[in-house]
């Protein structure tokens, strides 16, 4: 099964797919996200979201500033204000 | 009577301006399909963020509520916002803007508060200036930009916060219009600090416990000042869009009245023309007939 990831900022709908793991650099450490995960939200400080497209697979790294991530039952949505990358 | 040379130059300056206008009504109609695309991407990012925003505000309540959520527990001071254009050529759009942010103001002044002007754009200032000279605090400059992005909301919102956390005003208004369409933008007063409390359907994943890190008011605390960006770039947004749709439908009616003036001096140039060769004609006839 895969997760559903979101980056959003003010400007665009940046990534809208299913992944297998995203990496968020959370504001009391980073945190794995996968498939199924429980209801959750955190502010972000600024450094590298990892996306995982499927197990094992090198990680892409999206440089985001100023945010906050949210997990619920549709899946990971990250809300940046800046995204670099 | 003009002479035949005069209604010539007429006809060929008022010809000129209707290239003119006619640029600028295409010009305006790219943009706008640009600036409605631009508000539409925004969307998603304001929808999830008020999402949030009623969750947590649901909550956090009471007494240890953010300054920005719960206000100064006054409302003498006022500060209205008001966002203008930097370019004319738009028709009404800033008289409305100007003639709603005065009503406001006039409200407000009635009930016996203190207003204060935060003017955003060009447009708006000459106007505000003659009724409200001594009320007009600061002033936002985007006539530097193309197009007012993200940045530019940031550093207003900024700038904002900082004022009110001063203590410098107790309500903030947004002064904005709405596209609706090309032909309709309404002026809209929204009240933007303290931040109203959002309606929307409470928390995003039903009845699920959600875990926050660090703690709810931390998190909200961080959201507020976010939430105030995330409203003065949505007005950017929409004065862009109803910029150029104001624009578009004012020089569309110019080229109209321009070809209408046109017809009207082409048929009064004929007319002399035809008056000046029958003369001629008669003048010739007569000399003929007189040898």
């Amino acid at each position: 099964m895969a997760l559903h990831f979101e980056l959003v900022t003010p400007a665009k709908l940046v990534r809208s797919e299913d992944v297998h793991m995203v990496v968020v650099p959370g504001a009391e450490g980073e945190f794995g996200v996968l498939e199924g995960h429980a209801p959750f939200m955190s502010t972000i400080r600024d450094g590298a979201v990892q996306v995982y497209k499927t197990e094992g697979a090198a990680p892409e790294e999206i440089q985001v500033r100023g945010g906050f991530a949210e997990v619920g039952e549709n899946g990971l949505t990250v809300l940046a204000e800046h995204v670099e990358g | 009577m003009a002479s035949l040379k005069e209604l010539k130059g007429r006809i060929n300056s008022v010809k000129s301006t209707q290239k003119i206008t006619k640029a600028k009504q295409m010009v305006a109609a790219a943009k706008l399909r640009k600036a409605q695309a631009a508000a539409e991407a925004a969307r998603p990012y304001a929808e999830r963020l008020s999402a949030v925003m009623a969750s947590l505000a649901g909550k956090v309540g009471g007494d240890s509520a953010p300054r920005l959520l719960a206000g100064t527990g006054s409302d003498q001071r006022h500060l209205l916002v008001v966002v203008n254009t930097d370019k004319g050529l738009c028709g009404g759009l800033n008289a409305n803007i100007v003639k709603a942010a005065k009503a406001k103001a006039r409200a407000l002044i009635a009930e016996g508060k203190d207003v204060q002007f935060y003017l955003v754009g060009k447009k708006g200032r000459a106007p505000i200036k003659r009724d409200h000279a001594d009320r007009i605090g600061q002033q936002f400059d985007t006539s530097t930009v193309r197009n007012p992005g993200f940045e530019e909301a940031e550093a207003i919102a900024d700038e904002l916060v900082e004022l009110f956390e001063a203590g410098k005003f107790d309500v903030a208004h947004l002064v904005y219009p709405i596209f609706k369409s090309a032909l309709a933008q309404d002026p809209t007063v929204q009240q933007l600090i303290p931040v109203p409390a959002p309606q929307g359907e409470a928390g995003t994943g039903g009845d699920a416990v959600v875990e926050y890190e660090p703690d709810e008011e931390a998190i909200l605390e961080e959201l507020l000042p976010r939430y105030v960006k995330t409203q003065v770039f949505g007005a950017l947004l929409e004065i862009a869009a109803s910029e150029q749709g104001a624009s578009m439908t004012a020089m569309d009616n110019a080229t109209r009245n321009a070809g209408e003036l046109i017809n009207k001096l082409t048929i009064q140039y004929n007319r002399s023309r035809q008056a000046a060769i029958t003369t001629e004609l008669i003048e010739i006839i007569a000399g003929a007939e007189a040898l």
